[in-house]
Protein backbone atom coordinates (compact mmCIF):
# COMPACT_ATOMS: atom_id res chain seq x y z
CA UNK A 1 0.00 0.00 0.00
CA UNK A 2 1.76 3.57 -0.76
CA UNK A 3 0.11 6.81 1.56
CA UNK A 4 -3.58 5.66 2.06
CA UNK A 5 -5.71 8.64 1.92
CA UNK A 6 -7.78 9.30 5.12
CA UNK A 7 -11.13 10.43 3.14
CA UNK A 8 -13.12 7.57 1.16
CA UNK A 9 -12.84 7.68 -2.09
CA UNK A 10 -16.01 7.86 -4.26
CA UNK A 11 -16.67 5.20 -5.78
CA UNK A 12 -16.19 5.58 -9.13
CA UNK A 13 -18.30 2.59 -10.74
CA UNK A 14 -21.44 3.46 -8.47
CA UNK A 15 -21.79 6.83 -10.65
CA UNK A 16 -24.17 6.29 -13.27
CA UNK A 17 -22.22 7.81 -16.06
CA UNK A 18 -19.31 6.08 -15.57
CA UNK A 19 -21.47 3.19 -15.74
CA UNK A 20 -23.55 3.92 -18.63
CA UNK A 21 -19.90 4.94 -20.43
CA UNK A 22 -18.78 1.57 -19.62
CA UNK A 23 -21.45 -0.17 -21.00
CA UNK A 24 -21.34 1.45 -24.21
CA UNK A 25 -17.70 1.19 -24.60
CA UNK A 26 -18.32 -2.87 -23.82
CA UNK A 27 -21.21 -3.23 -25.92
CA UNK A 28 -19.22 -1.32 -28.80
CA UNK A 29 -16.10 -3.96 -28.67
CA UNK A 30 -18.55 -7.27 -28.07
CA UNK A 31 -20.27 -6.12 -31.55
CA UNK A 32 -17.20 -6.53 -33.52
CA UNK A 33 -17.22 -10.05 -32.92
CA UNK A 34 -19.57 -12.94 -33.83
CA UNK A 35 -21.21 -13.74 -30.89
CA UNK A 36 -23.77 -15.56 -31.76
CA UNK A 37 -21.88 -18.12 -33.10
CA UNK A 38 -20.36 -19.01 -30.06
CA UNK A 39 -21.74 -20.80 -27.42
CA UNK A 40 -23.47 -17.66 -26.13
CA UNK A 41 -25.40 -17.77 -28.91
CA UNK A 42 -26.77 -21.43 -27.79
CA UNK A 43 -27.60 -20.35 -24.62
CA UNK A 44 -29.63 -17.56 -26.11
CA UNK A 45 -31.45 -19.09 -28.73
CA UNK A 46 -35.20 -19.02 -27.20
CA UNK A 47 -34.42 -15.07 -27.57
CA UNK A 48 -33.03 -15.10 -31.01
CA UNK A 49 -33.92 -18.24 -32.81
CA UNK A 50 -31.50 -19.55 -35.26
CA UNK A 51 -28.27 -18.13 -33.93
CA UNK A 52 -26.32 -18.60 -37.10
CA UNK A 53 -29.45 -16.26 -38.81
CA UNK A 54 -30.00 -14.66 -36.40
CA UNK A 55 -27.50 -11.34 -38.23
CA UNK A 56 -27.21 -8.29 -36.43
CA UNK A 57 -30.62 -8.89 -33.92
CA UNK A 58 -28.42 -11.62 -33.00
CA UNK A 59 -25.55 -9.92 -32.13
CA UNK A 60 -26.90 -6.73 -30.39
CA UNK A 61 -28.90 -9.11 -27.88
CA UNK A 62 -25.89 -11.63 -27.34
CA UNK A 63 -23.28 -8.06 -26.57
CA UNK A 64 -26.04 -6.37 -24.34
CA UNK A 65 -26.30 -9.24 -22.21
CA UNK A 66 -22.65 -9.65 -21.83
CA UNK A 67 -22.06 -6.08 -21.53
CA UNK A 68 -25.08 -5.53 -18.48
CA UNK A 69 -23.63 -8.61 -16.75
CA UNK A 70 -20.20 -7.01 -17.04
CA UNK A 71 -21.44 -3.54 -15.81
CA UNK A 72 -23.65 -5.46 -12.91
CA UNK A 73 -20.36 -7.02 -11.61
CA UNK A 74 -18.09 -4.01 -11.29
CA UNK A 75 -21.20 -2.54 -9.24
CA UNK A 76 -21.77 -5.23 -7.35
CA UNK A 77 -17.88 -5.85 -6.44
CA UNK A 78 -17.29 -2.62 -5.78
CA UNK A 79 -19.33 -3.20 -2.44
CA UNK A 80 -17.39 -5.84 -1.23
CA UNK A 81 -14.69 -5.26 0.99
CA UNK A 82 -10.97 -4.97 -0.88
CA UNK A 83 -10.00 -9.03 0.20
CA UNK A 84 -13.13 -10.16 -1.02
CA UNK A 85 -13.25 -7.81 -4.49
CA UNK A 86 -9.29 -9.28 -4.82
CA UNK A 87 -10.76 -12.61 -4.24
CA UNK A 88 -13.96 -12.27 -6.59
CA UNK A 89 -11.94 -10.77 -9.43
CA UNK A 90 -9.38 -13.57 -9.58
CA UNK A 91 -11.39 -16.47 -9.07
CA UNK A 92 -13.01 -14.66 -12.62
CA UNK A 93 -10.14 -14.10 -14.44
CA UNK A 94 -9.48 -17.51 -13.89
CA UNK A 95 -12.79 -18.63 -15.12
CA UNK A 96 -12.06 -16.56 -17.98
CA UNK A 97 -8.74 -18.26 -18.46
CA UNK A 98 -10.71 -21.95 -18.43
CA UNK A 99 -13.23 -21.33 -20.92
CA UNK A 100 -10.22 -19.89 -23.20
CA UNK A 101 -8.21 -23.39 -22.36
CA UNK A 102 -11.76 -25.36 -23.19
CA UNK A 103 -11.60 -23.88 -26.40
CA UNK A 104 -9.26 -25.75 -27.34
CA UNK A 105 -11.28 -29.46 -26.73
CA UNK A 106 -8.68 -30.52 -24.98
CA UNK A 107 -8.14 -34.59 -24.20
CA UNK A 108 -8.24 -34.23 -20.12
CA UNK A 109 -7.06 -38.03 -19.70
CA UNK A 110 -4.20 -37.33 -21.76
CA UNK A 111 -3.27 -34.88 -19.67
CA UNK A 112 -3.61 -36.79 -17.08
CA UNK A 113 -1.50 -39.75 -18.46
CA UNK A 114 1.19 -37.37 -18.51
CA UNK A 115 1.53 -35.20 -15.74
CA UNK A 116 3.05 -38.07 -13.39
CA UNK A 117 6.10 -37.90 -15.74
CA UNK A 118 6.08 -34.01 -16.66
CA UNK A 119 6.52 -33.68 -12.83
CA UNK A 120 9.21 -35.86 -11.86
CA UNK A 121 11.02 -35.43 -15.29
CA UNK A 122 10.58 -31.83 -16.40
CA UNK A 123 9.29 -30.34 -13.41
CA UNK A 124 12.11 -32.17 -11.21
CA UNK A 125 14.93 -31.02 -13.93
CA UNK A 126 13.72 -26.89 -14.47
CA UNK A 127 13.47 -26.53 -10.70
CA UNK A 128 17.03 -28.07 -10.46
CA UNK A 129 18.35 -26.43 -12.82
CA UNK A 130 16.98 -23.13 -11.89
CA UNK A 131 18.20 -23.56 -8.41
CA UNK A 132 21.44 -24.24 -8.56
CA UNK A 133 21.56 -21.24 -11.36
CA UNK A 134 20.86 -19.11 -9.10
CA UNK A 135 22.71 -20.36 -6.07
CA UNK A 136 26.22 -20.08 -8.40
CA UNK A 137 24.24 -16.43 -9.66
CA UNK A 138 23.91 -14.98 -6.33
CA UNK A 139 27.71 -15.98 -5.31
CA UNK A 140 28.72 -14.53 -8.69
CA UNK A 141 26.98 -10.78 -7.83
CA UNK A 142 28.05 -10.26 -4.45
CA UNK A 143 32.17 -11.24 -5.97
CA UNK A 144 31.20 -8.66 -9.33
CA UNK A 145 29.78 -6.07 -7.36
CA UNK A 146 32.19 -5.93 -5.10
CA UNK A 147 34.50 -5.76 -7.94
CA UNK A 148 32.73 -3.30 -9.66
CA UNK A 149 32.83 -0.92 -6.95
CA UNK A 150 36.47 -1.21 -6.79
CA UNK A 151 38.88 1.40 -6.75
CA UNK A 152 41.64 -1.37 -8.49
CA UNK A 153 41.43 -1.05 -12.28
CA UNK A 154 42.13 -5.08 -12.79
CA UNK A 155 39.37 -6.23 -10.89
CA UNK A 156 37.11 -3.49 -12.28
CA UNK A 157 37.60 -4.27 -15.81
CA UNK A 158 37.19 -7.94 -15.70
CA UNK A 159 33.93 -7.37 -13.86
CA UNK A 160 32.72 -4.32 -16.31
CA UNK A 161 33.31 -6.47 -19.47
CA UNK A 162 32.08 -9.56 -17.90
CA UNK A 163 28.51 -7.91 -16.99
CA UNK A 164 28.74 -5.90 -20.44
CA UNK A 165 29.47 -9.19 -22.42
CA UNK A 166 26.67 -11.37 -20.60
CA UNK A 167 23.86 -8.40 -20.51
CA UNK A 168 24.68 -7.79 -24.28
CA UNK A 169 24.03 -11.21 -25.43
CA UNK A 170 20.55 -13.00 -25.66
CA UNK A 171 20.83 -15.93 -23.90
CA UNK A 172 19.45 -18.26 -25.91
CA UNK A 173 22.56 -17.29 -28.17
CA UNK A 174 25.05 -17.85 -25.20
CA UNK A 175 23.18 -21.44 -24.15
CA UNK A 176 24.79 -22.30 -27.81
CA UNK A 177 28.13 -20.86 -27.55
CA UNK A 178 28.64 -22.48 -24.02
CA UNK A 179 27.78 -26.00 -25.43
CA UNK A 180 28.72 -25.70 -28.84
CA UNK A 181 31.84 -23.48 -28.49
CA UNK A 182 33.51 -25.09 -24.87
CA UNK A 183 34.02 -28.12 -27.35
CA UNK A 184 36.54 -26.21 -29.46
CA UNK A 185 38.71 -25.81 -26.35
CA UNK A 186 38.58 -29.36 -25.69
CA UNK A 187 35.77 -29.12 -22.36
CA UNK A 188 33.30 -31.27 -23.69
CA UNK A 189 30.30 -30.47 -21.04
CA UNK A 190 26.96 -32.32 -20.90
CA UNK A 191 23.79 -30.22 -21.68
CA UNK A 192 22.59 -29.83 -18.01
CA UNK A 193 26.01 -28.48 -16.79
CA UNK A 194 26.48 -26.16 -19.89
CA UNK A 195 22.83 -25.13 -19.55
CA UNK A 196 23.72 -24.05 -15.36
CA UNK A 197 26.80 -22.60 -16.52
CA UNK A 198 25.19 -20.32 -19.24
CA UNK A 199 22.03 -19.69 -16.62
CA UNK A 200 24.65 -18.77 -14.04
CA UNK A 201 26.86 -16.09 -16.18
CA UNK A 202 23.95 -14.61 -17.90
CA UNK A 203 22.25 -13.96 -14.42
CA UNK A 204 24.94 -13.49 -11.99
CA UNK A 205 25.97 -10.15 -14.46
CA UNK A 206 22.39 -9.20 -14.72
CA UNK A 207 22.34 -10.03 -10.08
CA UNK A 208 25.97 -7.98 -10.14
CA UNK A 209 24.02 -4.75 -11.11
CA UNK A 210 21.24 -5.46 -8.56
CA UNK A 211 23.54 -6.14 -5.72
CA UNK A 212 26.12 -2.84 -6.64
CA UNK A 213 22.66 -0.73 -6.24
CA UNK A 214 22.23 -2.32 -2.95
CA UNK A 215 25.86 -2.15 -1.68
CA UNK A 216 25.40 1.39 -2.54
CA UNK A 217 22.49 2.56 -1.62
CA UNK A 218 23.35 2.34 2.13
CA UNK A 219 24.62 5.21 3.67
CA UNK A 220 28.40 6.53 3.59
CA UNK A 221 27.96 7.12 7.70
CA UNK A 222 27.49 3.31 8.17
CA UNK A 223 31.47 2.64 6.41
CA UNK A 224 32.37 5.54 8.83
CA UNK A 225 31.06 4.41 11.74
CA UNK A 226 32.57 0.77 11.20
CA UNK A 227 35.89 1.92 9.91
CA UNK A 228 36.17 4.14 12.84
CA UNK A 229 36.22 1.61 15.56
CA UNK A 230 39.16 -0.15 13.32
CA UNK A 231 36.96 -2.60 10.91
CA UNK A 232 38.88 -4.04 8.00
CA UNK A 233 36.55 -3.84 4.19
CA UNK A 234 35.77 -7.23 4.18
CA UNK A 235 34.15 -7.47 7.86
CA UNK A 236 32.42 -4.01 7.14
CA UNK A 237 31.17 -5.29 3.87
CA UNK A 238 29.93 -9.03 5.26
CA UNK A 239 28.60 -7.60 8.52
CA UNK A 240 27.63 -3.83 8.06
CA UNK A 241 27.11 -3.46 4.57
CA UNK A 242 25.39 -6.54 3.27
CA UNK A 243 22.94 -6.98 5.86
CA UNK A 244 21.73 -3.30 5.93
CA UNK A 245 21.89 -3.86 1.64
CA UNK A 246 19.48 -7.37 1.92
CA UNK A 247 16.34 -5.61 2.03
CA UNK A 248 16.92 -3.19 -0.39
CA UNK A 249 18.65 -6.34 -3.12
CA UNK A 250 15.78 -9.03 -2.12
CA UNK A 251 12.46 -7.77 -4.21
CA UNK A 252 14.21 -7.26 -7.59
CA UNK A 253 15.73 -10.57 -7.04
CA UNK A 254 12.91 -12.31 -6.36
CA UNK A 255 12.17 -11.26 -9.96
CA UNK A 256 15.57 -12.97 -11.14
CA UNK A 257 14.39 -16.13 -9.77
CA UNK A 258 11.23 -15.54 -11.40
CA UNK A 259 12.32 -15.43 -14.56
CA UNK A 260 15.12 -17.89 -14.21
CA UNK A 261 12.67 -20.10 -13.65
CA UNK A 262 11.16 -19.29 -17.28
CA UNK A 263 14.61 -18.65 -18.79
CA UNK A 264 15.22 -22.05 -18.12
CA UNK A 265 13.49 -23.30 -20.75
CA UNK A 266 15.63 -21.95 -23.25
CA UNK A 267 17.81 -24.66 -22.09
CA UNK A 268 15.56 -27.35 -23.99
CA UNK A 269 17.21 -26.07 -27.40
CA UNK A 270 20.63 -28.28 -26.37
CA UNK A 271 18.75 -31.66 -25.74
CA UNK A 272 18.06 -31.50 -21.58
CA UNK A 273 14.82 -32.86 -20.62
CA UNK A 274 13.21 -30.29 -18.85
CA UNK A 275 9.42 -28.59 -18.64
CA UNK A 276 9.34 -26.95 -22.34
CA UNK A 277 11.31 -29.44 -23.61
CA UNK A 278 8.63 -32.07 -22.44
CA UNK A 279 6.03 -29.93 -23.48
CA UNK A 280 7.35 -29.67 -27.40
CA UNK A 281 8.06 -32.94 -27.05
CA UNK A 282 5.81 -35.64 -25.61
CA UNK A 283 2.17 -34.47 -27.30
CA UNK A 284 3.87 -34.91 -31.28
CA UNK A 285 3.36 -38.30 -31.60
CA UNK A 286 -0.52 -37.77 -31.06
CA UNK A 287 -0.57 -33.92 -32.44
CA UNK A 288 -1.83 -33.34 -29.32
CA UNK A 289 0.59 -30.26 -29.12
CA UNK A 290 -1.69 -28.27 -26.90
CA UNK A 291 -2.25 -30.64 -24.40
CA UNK A 292 1.49 -30.28 -23.45
CA UNK A 293 2.35 -26.84 -23.66
CA UNK A 294 -1.02 -25.56 -21.89
CA UNK A 295 -0.37 -28.03 -18.47
CA UNK A 296 3.40 -26.97 -18.78
CA UNK A 297 2.13 -23.61 -19.18
CA UNK A 298 -0.34 -23.83 -15.60
CA UNK A 299 3.10 -25.41 -13.88
CA UNK A 300 5.08 -22.82 -14.78
CA UNK A 301 2.44 -20.39 -13.51
CA UNK A 302 2.14 -22.50 -10.15
CA UNK A 303 6.31 -22.71 -9.46
CA UNK A 304 6.22 -19.09 -9.61
CA UNK A 305 3.57 -18.43 -7.54
CA UNK A 306 5.20 -20.52 -5.06
CA UNK A 307 8.30 -18.47 -5.89
CA UNK A 308 6.11 -14.93 -5.50
CA UNK A 309 4.77 -16.16 -2.19
CA UNK A 310 8.37 -17.05 -0.69
CA UNK A 311 9.57 -13.77 -1.60
CA UNK A 312 6.31 -11.79 -0.12
CA UNK A 313 6.95 -13.53 3.08
CA UNK A 314 10.88 -12.66 2.79
CA UNK A 315 10.36 -9.19 2.07
CA UNK A 316 7.80 -8.52 5.24
CA UNK A 317 10.36 -10.22 7.75
CA UNK A 318 12.84 -7.76 6.64
CA UNK A 319 9.91 -4.92 6.81
CA UNK A 320 9.52 -5.93 10.72
CA UNK A 321 12.95 -4.82 11.86
CA UNK A 322 11.93 -1.03 10.49
CA UNK A 323 8.58 -0.78 12.38
CA UNK A 324 9.38 1.68 15.64
CA UNK B 1 56.03 17.27 25.72
CA UNK B 2 56.27 14.65 22.84
CA UNK B 3 55.65 11.67 25.29
CA UNK B 4 52.44 12.63 26.46
CA UNK B 5 50.93 14.20 23.09
CA UNK B 6 48.32 11.83 21.57
CA UNK B 7 47.60 13.96 18.51
CA UNK B 8 49.86 15.74 16.98
CA UNK B 9 49.46 17.90 14.00
CA UNK B 10 52.26 19.76 12.01
CA UNK B 11 51.81 22.13 9.19
CA UNK B 12 48.59 20.13 8.03
CA UNK B 13 47.13 21.32 4.76
CA UNK B 14 44.37 19.66 2.58
CA UNK B 15 42.86 20.21 -0.85
CA UNK B 16 39.58 19.24 -1.95
CA UNK B 17 40.72 19.34 -5.50
CA UNK B 18 41.54 22.76 -5.98
CA UNK B 19 39.85 24.38 -3.10
CA UNK B 20 42.17 24.18 -0.10
CA UNK B 21 39.88 22.63 2.95
CA UNK B 22 43.01 23.36 5.64
CA UNK B 23 45.23 25.34 5.33
CA UNK B 24 48.94 25.32 7.92
CA UNK B 25 47.27 23.53 10.75
CA UNK B 26 49.35 23.30 13.65
CA UNK B 27 47.94 21.61 17.11
CA UNK B 28 49.40 19.30 19.99
CA UNK B 29 46.80 17.19 21.98
CA UNK B 30 48.34 16.28 25.29
CA UNK B 31 47.29 13.02 27.18
CA UNK B 32 44.13 14.26 29.28
CA UNK B 33 43.62 17.41 27.90
CA UNK B 34 39.98 18.86 26.34
CA UNK B 35 39.88 21.02 23.64
CA UNK B 36 36.83 22.13 21.75
CA UNK B 37 37.16 22.97 18.13
CA UNK B 38 34.49 25.80 16.86
CA UNK B 39 34.08 28.50 14.09
CA UNK B 40 31.71 28.85 11.45
CA UNK B 41 30.43 26.00 9.13
CA UNK B 42 32.61 25.17 6.31
CA UNK B 43 35.68 26.45 8.60
CA UNK B 44 37.35 22.88 8.04
CA UNK B 45 36.61 22.04 11.90
CA UNK B 46 35.10 18.64 10.96
CA UNK B 47 37.61 17.64 8.35
CA UNK B 48 40.65 18.69 10.39
CA UNK B 49 39.37 15.82 13.28
CA UNK B 50 38.07 13.37 10.76
CA UNK B 51 42.01 13.37 9.95
CA UNK B 52 42.56 12.32 13.00
CA UNK B 53 41.77 8.89 12.23
CA UNK B 54 41.84 9.10 8.82
CA UNK B 55 38.77 9.02 7.86
CA UNK B 56 39.85 11.99 5.86
CA UNK B 57 43.02 12.05 3.81
CA UNK B 58 45.65 14.89 4.66
CA UNK B 59 48.42 16.24 1.68
CA UNK B 60 50.66 18.48 3.41
CA UNK B 61 52.48 18.39 6.60
CA UNK B 62 52.20 15.73 9.09
CA UNK B 63 49.58 13.93 11.54
CA UNK B 64 50.79 11.96 14.06
CA UNK B 65 48.56 9.72 16.64
CA UNK B 66 50.04 7.70 19.24
CA UNK B 67 53.41 7.84 17.67
CA UNK B 68 52.26 6.63 14.66
CA UNK B 69 52.38 9.03 11.71
CA UNK B 70 49.10 8.77 9.00
CA UNK B 71 50.02 8.37 5.52
CA UNK B 72 48.96 6.95 2.39
CA UNK B 73 51.30 3.70 2.46
CA UNK B 74 49.90 2.63 6.07
CA UNK B 75 49.27 -0.60 7.03
CA UNK B 76 47.66 -0.05 10.39
CA UNK B 77 45.74 1.89 10.31
CA UNK B 78 42.83 -0.09 11.73
CA UNK B 79 44.97 -0.35 14.58
CA UNK B 80 45.49 3.53 15.13
CA UNK B 81 41.43 3.78 14.76
CA UNK B 82 40.68 1.26 17.73
CA UNK B 83 42.56 3.45 19.35
CA UNK B 84 40.69 6.47 18.34
CA UNK B 85 37.33 6.95 19.20
CA UNK B 86 34.90 9.15 17.13
CA UNK B 87 31.27 9.90 17.84
CA UNK B 88 29.20 11.19 14.53
CA UNK B 89 26.93 13.86 13.84
CA UNK B 90 24.46 11.14 12.60
CA UNK B 91 25.34 8.69 15.20
CA UNK B 92 26.35 5.80 12.61
CA UNK B 93 25.16 3.02 14.95
CA UNK B 94 24.73 -0.27 12.69
CA UNK B 95 20.59 -0.12 12.56
CA UNK B 96 20.12 -4.23 11.93
CA UNK B 97 21.79 -4.97 15.60
CA UNK B 98 20.24 -4.40 19.01
CA UNK B 99 22.58 -1.55 21.27
CA UNK B 100 24.08 -4.35 23.09
CA UNK B 101 25.45 -5.28 19.70
CA UNK B 102 26.32 -2.46 18.31
CA UNK B 103 28.96 -2.09 21.82
CA UNK B 104 30.07 -5.67 21.54
CA UNK B 105 30.89 -6.25 18.02
CA UNK B 106 33.92 -4.17 18.29
CA UNK B 107 35.55 -6.50 20.98
CA UNK B 108 34.31 -9.28 19.91
CA UNK B 109 35.39 -9.23 15.86
CA UNK B 110 38.70 -6.55 16.45
CA UNK B 111 39.83 -7.50 19.84
CA UNK B 112 38.71 -11.15 20.02
CA UNK B 113 37.17 -11.11 23.00
CA UNK B 114 34.89 -13.84 23.55
CA UNK B 115 30.78 -13.26 23.43
CA UNK B 116 30.61 -13.38 27.36
CA UNK B 117 33.45 -10.77 28.25
CA UNK B 118 32.63 -8.47 25.09
CA UNK B 119 29.22 -8.21 26.56
CA UNK B 120 30.49 -7.30 29.81
CA UNK B 121 32.39 -4.94 28.75
CA UNK B 122 29.37 -3.31 26.47
CA UNK B 123 26.90 -3.42 29.81
CA UNK B 124 29.76 -1.55 31.54
CA UNK B 125 30.21 1.46 29.41
CA UNK B 126 26.21 1.44 28.59
CA UNK B 127 25.86 1.67 32.68
CA UNK B 128 28.07 4.54 31.86
CA UNK B 129 26.14 6.33 30.03
CA UNK B 130 23.07 5.43 31.85
CA UNK B 131 20.93 3.57 29.50
CA UNK B 132 22.03 -0.52 30.60
CA UNK B 133 17.98 -0.87 30.15
CA UNK B 134 17.20 -0.37 26.40
CA UNK B 135 20.51 -3.00 25.60
CA UNK B 136 17.89 -5.12 23.90
CA UNK B 137 16.54 -2.79 21.43
CA UNK B 138 17.07 -1.43 18.28
CA UNK B 139 18.74 2.01 17.30
CA UNK B 140 15.44 3.23 15.73
CA UNK B 141 13.70 2.40 19.00
CA UNK B 142 15.33 4.54 21.11
CA UNK B 143 15.66 8.78 21.11
CA UNK B 144 17.80 10.37 19.29
CA UNK B 145 19.78 11.18 22.79
CA UNK B 146 19.54 7.67 23.65
CA UNK B 147 21.26 6.73 20.19
CA UNK B 148 23.84 9.34 20.58
CA UNK B 149 24.79 8.12 24.03
CA UNK B 150 24.78 4.52 22.72
CA UNK B 151 27.14 6.13 20.18
CA UNK B 152 29.76 7.18 22.29
CA UNK B 153 29.51 3.41 24.18
CA UNK B 154 30.01 1.95 21.52
CA UNK B 155 33.42 3.89 20.68
CA UNK B 156 34.15 3.57 24.54
CA UNK B 157 33.89 -0.14 24.39
CA UNK B 158 36.93 0.00 22.56
CA UNK B 159 38.64 1.72 25.11
CA UNK B 160 40.76 4.09 23.18
CA UNK B 161 43.08 6.69 24.74
CA UNK B 162 40.92 9.48 22.77
CA UNK B 163 37.82 10.71 21.93
CA UNK B 164 36.97 12.13 19.23
CA UNK B 165 33.12 14.48 18.77
CA UNK B 166 31.69 15.43 15.41
CA UNK B 167 28.74 18.04 16.36
CA UNK B 168 27.39 15.74 18.52
CA UNK B 169 24.48 17.35 19.33
CA UNK B 170 23.91 19.21 15.85
CA UNK B 171 21.26 16.57 15.14
CA UNK B 172 19.60 16.44 18.09
CA UNK B 173 16.26 18.16 19.31
CA UNK B 174 17.15 20.54 22.18
CA UNK B 175 15.49 18.76 25.18
CA UNK B 176 17.82 15.94 24.21
CA UNK B 177 20.80 17.63 24.09
CA UNK B 178 21.85 18.26 27.56
CA UNK B 179 22.00 14.34 28.39
CA UNK B 180 24.56 13.90 25.69
CA UNK B 181 26.69 17.12 26.94
CA UNK B 182 26.31 15.40 30.62
CA UNK B 183 27.74 12.40 29.54
CA UNK B 184 30.26 14.21 27.68
CA UNK B 185 31.28 16.75 31.09
CA UNK B 186 31.03 13.05 33.00
CA UNK B 187 34.00 11.31 30.59
CA UNK B 188 36.36 14.64 30.51
CA UNK B 189 35.58 14.42 34.51
CA UNK B 190 37.05 11.23 34.41
CA UNK B 191 40.45 12.15 32.15
CA UNK B 192 39.55 11.01 29.38
CA UNK B 193 41.17 13.03 26.06
CA UNK B 194 38.72 14.53 23.67
CA UNK B 195 38.58 16.84 21.01
CA UNK B 196 34.95 17.76 20.61
CA UNK B 197 33.57 19.83 17.46
CA UNK B 198 30.88 21.83 18.87
CA UNK B 199 28.80 24.95 19.13
CA UNK B 200 27.67 24.17 22.79
CA UNK B 201 29.73 27.27 23.83
CA UNK B 202 28.60 26.35 27.52
CA UNK B 203 29.92 23.39 27.56
CA UNK B 204 33.07 24.46 26.04
CA UNK B 205 33.25 27.04 28.91
CA UNK B 206 32.75 24.49 31.40
CA UNK B 207 34.96 21.86 30.51
CA UNK B 208 37.71 22.73 27.90
CA UNK B 209 41.17 23.21 28.58
CA UNK B 210 41.57 24.87 25.64
CA UNK B 211 39.18 26.23 22.98
CA UNK B 212 40.48 26.20 19.10
CA UNK B 213 38.89 28.77 17.17
CA UNK B 214 38.55 27.83 13.22
CA UNK B 215 37.60 30.22 10.04
CA UNK B 216 38.27 29.32 6.13
CA UNK B 217 40.59 26.18 6.89
CA UNK B 218 43.20 27.85 9.52
CA UNK B 219 43.24 27.91 13.53
CA UNK B 220 42.53 31.89 13.82
CA UNK B 221 42.76 31.93 17.60
CA UNK B 222 43.32 29.58 20.12
CA UNK B 223 43.65 29.81 24.16
CA UNK B 224 41.91 28.87 27.61
CA UNK B 225 38.48 28.59 27.89
CA UNK B 226 38.28 32.18 30.01
CA UNK B 227 40.31 34.17 28.34
CA UNK B 228 38.84 33.12 24.78
CA UNK B 229 35.23 34.01 25.92
CA UNK B 230 36.08 37.20 27.98
CA UNK B 231 38.87 38.62 25.65
CA UNK B 232 38.80 37.34 22.04
CA UNK B 233 41.72 39.19 19.97
CA UNK B 234 40.94 38.25 16.75
CA UNK B 235 38.23 40.30 15.14
CA UNK B 236 36.75 37.34 13.35
CA UNK B 237 36.54 35.66 16.94
CA UNK B 238 34.72 38.39 18.37
CA UNK B 239 32.38 38.82 15.23
CA UNK B 240 31.39 34.89 15.58
CA UNK B 241 31.20 34.93 19.29
CA UNK B 242 28.67 38.04 18.85
CA UNK B 243 26.21 35.89 16.61
CA UNK B 244 26.48 32.63 18.55
CA UNK B 245 26.02 34.21 22.18
CA UNK B 246 23.62 37.31 21.78
CA UNK B 247 20.61 35.66 20.28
Amino acid sequence: MLYAETVDAEILVHKPRFIAGAFCVVFLILLMFNLPASGLGELMRPVIGEPSESGWFGRVAVSGVLALLFCANLVVIAFLPMRAQVLAVWLELLVLLLIFFETFDLSLPFILEKLPFLITQGLLTTVYISAISIMIATVIAVFGAVAKLSGNGFVFAIASFYTSFFRGLPLLMQVYLIYLGLPQLGIIVDAVPAGIIALSLCYGAYMTEIFRAGIQSIDRGQWEGARSIGFGFGLTMRRIILPQALPVIIPPTGNQFISMLKDSSLVSVIGVWELMFLARTLGQKTFQHMEMLIAVALLYWMLSIILEFIQSRIERHYARSKIR
Amino acid sequence: MSNTSIIEAKSVSKWYGSFQALTNINLTVSKGERIVVCGPSGSGKSTLIRCFNRLEAHQGGDIIVNGVRLHPKMRNVAEVRTRVGMVFQHFNLFPHMTVLMNCMVGPMWIKGETPAAAKKIAMEYLDRVRIPEQADKYPIQLSGGQQQRVAIARSLCMQPDVMLFDEPTSALDPEMVSEVLDTMTGLAKDGMTMVCVTHEMGFARAVADRIIFMDAGQIVEEGKAENFFENPKHERTKLFLSQILNH
